[in-house]
């Protein structure tokens, strides 16, 4: 379906030169904190290969001289007043939490 | 400044170190939320839902901190930077809610600064050295974790989640556990004076992550190992020489130091692995999009300069300038409430070396007593500037006035009216004071003769019963005027 | 009586406010349409009493000749993206089922201010990842429309306001809240034949709604028609000062300035969009717009906007990588899913809670951000990519110079049929290669029905203005909408 479309839609399949295996694919999972089997990873070396292969084109624009886009629309950081106006909501905090201990959150216990 | 040398069995050692501050900045509510940002408060209390990053909240930055961190980098003549901008630290932790810490890696808003340090602060030759500050940034606080209040789970209290901090960090200018010991205190001491940060780290208002490393005197740096927050002096010195001693140990046996994080147990006098930290080493920082650029104008500089104290190396000139002792200078300034205390003295018009000598030896010496702090003294400068002016104007007696000084401490009363109230006010009638010596003369004919055949000491005793006879209040130029008339004659 | 729902914004607020009708009979009207409509799937939840609530707020304030707002007695479906106190709310995702807000959106509770009520949380791509909504932990939303000829597939609605567009569509609601990272409001109007505005970025606030990419979400009204949108825009927009990317501008009267009269506009055609293999309805829908916009009396330029080609990968760096940091908050600690495998401690604890509670589509963006960020790659991928947008964003500025705003289409095709793109991400995601730029550059950008297609489905013309001119592009909306004839409607089959 791909091959049919030209121009903008026009997916390069050059070889991608920072490929991806599957150990990368585990290691990106791993920093992701998202859980992955074997087939799932395995499935995912291609779809990331696909992706970053037609990402990399950014590769051949020239952009000497050009700063990255801080601010979408020209705009200022606005500072607040030093002025406490919130928390003290400890109720609205905790009403989700899916452990709660008393007033706090619950979490596996973690050995420093 | 200091030649620290760590004996191996294969010669000498240098220890290089460098520390990474984070101080908290001083001000009411959060970085980036409007909840408070004091210390202490029930679990959770001190928290809004921008700090427990609920979904869609997001961060508003807190004019007050910006400030304090421009103001804290003006103080050690660095490098504002009038463009900055938040990056967002990547890493999974119970105690950080959003996943990340906003912090400031690309463009901090401070840059390069430094700070001269002085190893004893009390000795005018000590030896100065001028340490390097790479680099001032804002970021926030994370959370804590308690983990002994149930046997399978740790608790997350986010009181602290978004509080301000300012992290510092030096060049690896430091040699010796001294040199760090005497960086963090006059560190502290510019914070307190700029009053950026509290400087209390007993509640962790500043903990240091110390980077140390191991080189033969000479050669390249060696691997370092950052020990994270250490949080006192003391402690920052013992980390540095337990862990200096160890890499010395390890490399002197073979073996190798890597690149890690390592906490600092003072009980057991040692550093250790934090293992539970080791895979979390892929930050992926990038520019927080939630936030834009930080753009400070001239105005909000120029208010942040002129808002700022004297500090304590210009103080302690000014004070030599004046006449004091360079110790004296040297521990008026050390610390900004004393100097502060010293300040407001002066301003009641006292004589500053009658002032500093009675704030470092009568004050402080009561506070030691009382075990108090200087901002809890029971007498104020106003009160004690009363009590110096009664010594001044000749009106009590310099020893009379430490009794004085007791009863303000106890009661409160000011200093004039327990004069008046007790009688205390110091005589000059010859009068009264001849009839007394020469009551006195009567009684101890013995010791006059001693006295008159060249037992000169003894003029001390005749001051001392004079004194005792006239209760004390007698002016003792007068005293002794009379004395040495009557004796010698 | 007329049935209600057929009724927009404009005529509902009117007739409300007339006494021709009061709130509570079109609540009741509209609630009946979503409970007969389950077939679409396009609510999570629905909240009949909540719409009921707010019109009779509404017939009070009226009795008491108290000023009526803007959307007074007007019933409107949410998008599940949108904070809502007390309504559950989950972006479409399983991490955030069960989660109820402890707070309401900005631009939710702007318009509840203006006299809406809420039907319900509407469907949607989940993390408004998605251009089909095929991603929903909810299941897949159906488009009200099929193609002609009697093939009853079933349609994709759009994405990722998927759950907004088909209910419009489908008059369950007279409009609804759509938020557009990269096309996500203008590409589903197209697809069932409504209008749907973003407007500049930093119109709306952000706060309270959950984040995909930051530095591209914007919220924008999704309705019937230009006026609606005008009307509705007005409502949700404003200053606010817990978005520190928050515009702190007054908001315009757009309703008020609406004017179709183009004279003295120049109108660009960028001929990068003229794509070699495009779909030739596409291609004829454009130049009717075209003609549409002169006769409405605009001068047509052709203008060049060179870095459009380099749009979509750079999105596919940039709001991936701000997902991968937003998306790092669900971890089951605070809220949402927990799941805590036997033994597990606390990495384990996210990766499984994050594992089981994100879909395969988020999984995937989350782990592209993750890489494209990582050491070593961040150069590379990111700040290339955010180059590339500053060249994408001057190529806007320069076109300015030329024209006041951009005509294309909204999307490359009609809508496809569920499951027809959903093995290849690159596919779908090509979706979105008209609208993306646009985001990028923050700038207003609006779809209005342009025409059917040969299958008899709906596309979309695209109009993209400058910065802060949301008032050009709908008056140039609603100079197609006076011209194309649009009445096409879904045969009701649900
Ligand atoms: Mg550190
Ligand atoms: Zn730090």
């Amino acid at each position: 379906m791909l091959a049919a479309t030209t121009g903008l839609l026009a997916i390069r399949t050059t070889r991608n030169p920072m490929s991806v295996d599957k150990d990368t694919v585990n290691k990106i999972a791993k920093l992701s904190r998202i859980a992955i089997s074997d087939e799932e990873a395995e499935k995912m070396v291609g779809e990331l290969n696909g992706i970053l292969a037609w990402v990399e084109q950014l590769g051949e624009v020239d952009c000497s001289g050009v700063e990255p886009m801080t601010a979408v629309i020209p705009n200022h950081l606005r500072l607040r007043d030093d002025v406490v106006t919130d928390g003290d909501v400890r109720e609205r905090v905790l009403a989700n939490a899916p452990a709660r201990e008393g007033s706090f959150f619950g979490v596996p216990k973690v050995i420093e | 400044m200091s030649e620290y040398r760590i004996q191996g069995i294969t010669g000498e050692w240098e220890v290089v170190i460098g520390l990474e501050v984070h101080a908290q900045v001083t001000s009411n509510a959060k970085l980036f939320s409007g909840a408070s940002a004091a210390y202490g408060g029930e679990p959770n209390s001190h928290v809004s839902l921008v700090d427990a990053a609920m979904p869609g909240m997001l961060p508003v930055p807190n004019r007050e901190c910006i400030r304090q961190a421009v103001r804290t980098g003006m103080a050690i003549n660095a490098q504002i930077n009038k463009w900055s901008r938040f990056d967002r630290k990547n890493y999974f932790y119970a105690d950080l809610p959003q996943g990340y810490q906003i912090s400031q890696l690309y463009h901090p808003i401070v840059g390069e600064g430094e700070i001269e340090v002085i190893l004893d602060e009390k000795d005018a030759n000590s030896p100065r050295k001028t340490i390097g500050i790479e680099r001032i940034h804002v970021e926030q606080d994370a959370g804590k974790l308690m983990h002994d209040q149930h046997p399978t789970m740790s608790y997350v209290d986010l009181n602290r989640s978004g509080v301000a901090l300012m992290e510092i960090v030096s060049r690896p200018d430091m040699r010796s556990p001294a040199e760090a010991g005497a960086y963090v205190k006059k560190l502290r001491s510019i914070l307190r004076y700029v009053g950026s940060c509290d400087g209390n780290m007993e509640e962790g208002s500043m903990r240091a992550d110390v980077n140390v490393s191991v080189r033969k005197p000479g050669e390249e740096f060696g691997t370092r190992t950052e020990t994270k927050n250490v949080n006192s002096i003391r402690f920052v010195m013992q980390a540095i020489e337990v862990e200096a001693r160890r890499q010395v140990d390890l490399i002197e046996d073979g073996g190798t130091v890597v690149q890690e994080t390592r906490l600092f147990d003072p009980n057991k006098l040692e550093t250790r692995s934090m293992r539970s930290k080791e895979d979390a080493h892929d930050y992926r920082y990038f520019p927080d999009p939630d936030l834009l650029p930080l753009e400070l104008d001239d105005a909000f500089l120029e208010e942040c300069r002129a808002s700022l104290p004297e500090l304590p190396d210009a103080k302690r000139a000014r004070y030599e300038a004046m006449g004091l002792t360079a110790y004296n200078a040297a521990v008026l300034t050390a610390e900004a409430e004393t100097a502060f205390w010293f300040e407001d003295l002066l301003a009641e018009r006292v004589d500053p070396k009658q002032g500093s000598n009675w704030l470092l030896s009568e004050l402080f010496g009561a506070l030691n007593r009382l075990g108090k702090s200087l901002e809890e003294s029971p007498v104020n400068p106003k009160q004690a500037a009363e009590l110096l002016g009664l010594v001044a104007d000749g009106t009590i007696s310099g020893s009379i006035s430490k009794q004085v000084f007791e009863i303000m401490l106890e009661t409160g009363q000011g200093a004039a009216a327990i004069v008046e109230e007790k009688g205390l006010k110091q005589t000059s009638d010859t009068g009264a004071i001849e009839a007394e010596i020469a009551k006195i003369i009567a009684a101890n004919e013995d010791k006059v003769a001693e006295y008159r055949s060249g037992k000169d000491k003894l003029f001390g005793f005749f001051v001392g019963q004079t004194m005792k006879a006239m209760g004390g209040k007698a002016n003792p130029g007068v005293v002794n005027e009379l004395l040495k008339k009557a004796l010698d004659q | 009586m007329t049935d209600l729902t057929k009724l927009g914004v404009a005529a509902i607020r009117t007739g409300v406010a007339s006494g021709e009708f009061n709130a509570v009979e079109v609540a009741e009207a509209f609630n009946a349409n979503v409970a007969a409509a389950k077939a679409l799937n396009a609510f999570i939840v629905e909240t009949p009493e909540k719409a009921i609530e707010a019109a009779q707020a509404v017939d009070a304030d009226r009795a008491a000749g108290n000023p009526l707002g803007k959307m007074a007695g007007v019933p409107i479906g949410m998008k599940d993206l949108f904070c809502t106190e007390g309504v559950q709310t989950t972006a479409a995702s399983h991490i955030l089922e069960g989660f109820v807000p402890t707070y309401e959106s900005t631009v939710s509770a702007n318009l509840w201010k203006a006299g809406a009520g809420m039907l319900g949380k509407l469907n949607m791509d989940q993390f408004a990842m998605g251009s089909s909504n095929e991603t929903s932990y909810f299941g897949n939303v159906i488009s009200p429309w099929r193609r002609g000829g009697g093939d009853n597939a079933a349609l994709a609605p759009g994405g990722s306001s998927g759950g907004s567009s088909s209910a419009i569509a489908a008059r369950l609601c007279p409009a609804a809240t759509g938020t557009d990272t990269g096309g996500s409001i203008r590409q589903p109007a197209a697809f069932v034949g409504i209008s749907g505005i973003k407007p500049t970025y930093g119109r709306c606030s952000r706060w309270g709604v959950v984040a995909f990419a930051s530095s591209l979400d914007q919220a924008g009204p999704m309705s019937r028609d230009v006026r609606d949108c005008a009307i509705m825009l007005e409502a949700m927009a404003g200053f606010d000062p817990k978005d520190s990317t928050s515009l702190d501008l007054p908001v315009p009267e757009w309703e008020a300035g609406l004017n179709s009269d183009l004279r003295g506009k120049k109108v660009g055609i960028p001929k990068e969009y003229r794509l070699d293999g495009i779909d030739e309805d596409i291609a004829a829908m454009w130049d009717n717009g075209i003609a549409w916009l002169k006769d409405a009396g605009a001068e047509i330029v052709d203008i060049s906007l060179p870095h459009t080609k380099y749009a979509l990968p750079a999105y596919y760096i940039i709001a991936p990588a701000e997902a991968s940091s937003n998306l790092a908050r669900y971890d089951g600690v605070r809220y949402g899913l927990r799941d805590l495998p036997d033994g597990a401690g606390l990495q384990d604890m996210y990766a499984a809670t994050r594992a089981a509670g994100f879909g395969a589509e988020v999984r995937r963006r989350i782990m592209i951000g993750t890489y494209v960020l990582s050491a070593g790659f961040y150069d590379a991928y990111y700040t290339q990519a955010q180059k590339v947008r500053a060249l994408i964003a001057r190529d806007f500025e320069a076109a300015w110079a030329q024209c006041d705003l951009i005509l294309a289409p909204t999307a490359p095709s009609a809508a496809f049929g569920l499951g027809e793109k959903t093995s290849d991400p690159l596919a779908m995601y090509l979706n979105d290669v008209f609208a993306v730029p646009a985001s990028l550059a923050g700038l207003p950008a609006m779809s209005v029905p342009g025409g059917l297609d040969k299958q008899g489905l709906p596309l979309g013309l695209q109009i993209v203005g400058k910065a802060l001119d949301e008032q050009g592009v709908l008056n140039a909306g609603l100079a197609i909408e006076e011209r194309a004839g649009f009445t096409a409607e879904a045969e009701k089959w649900w």
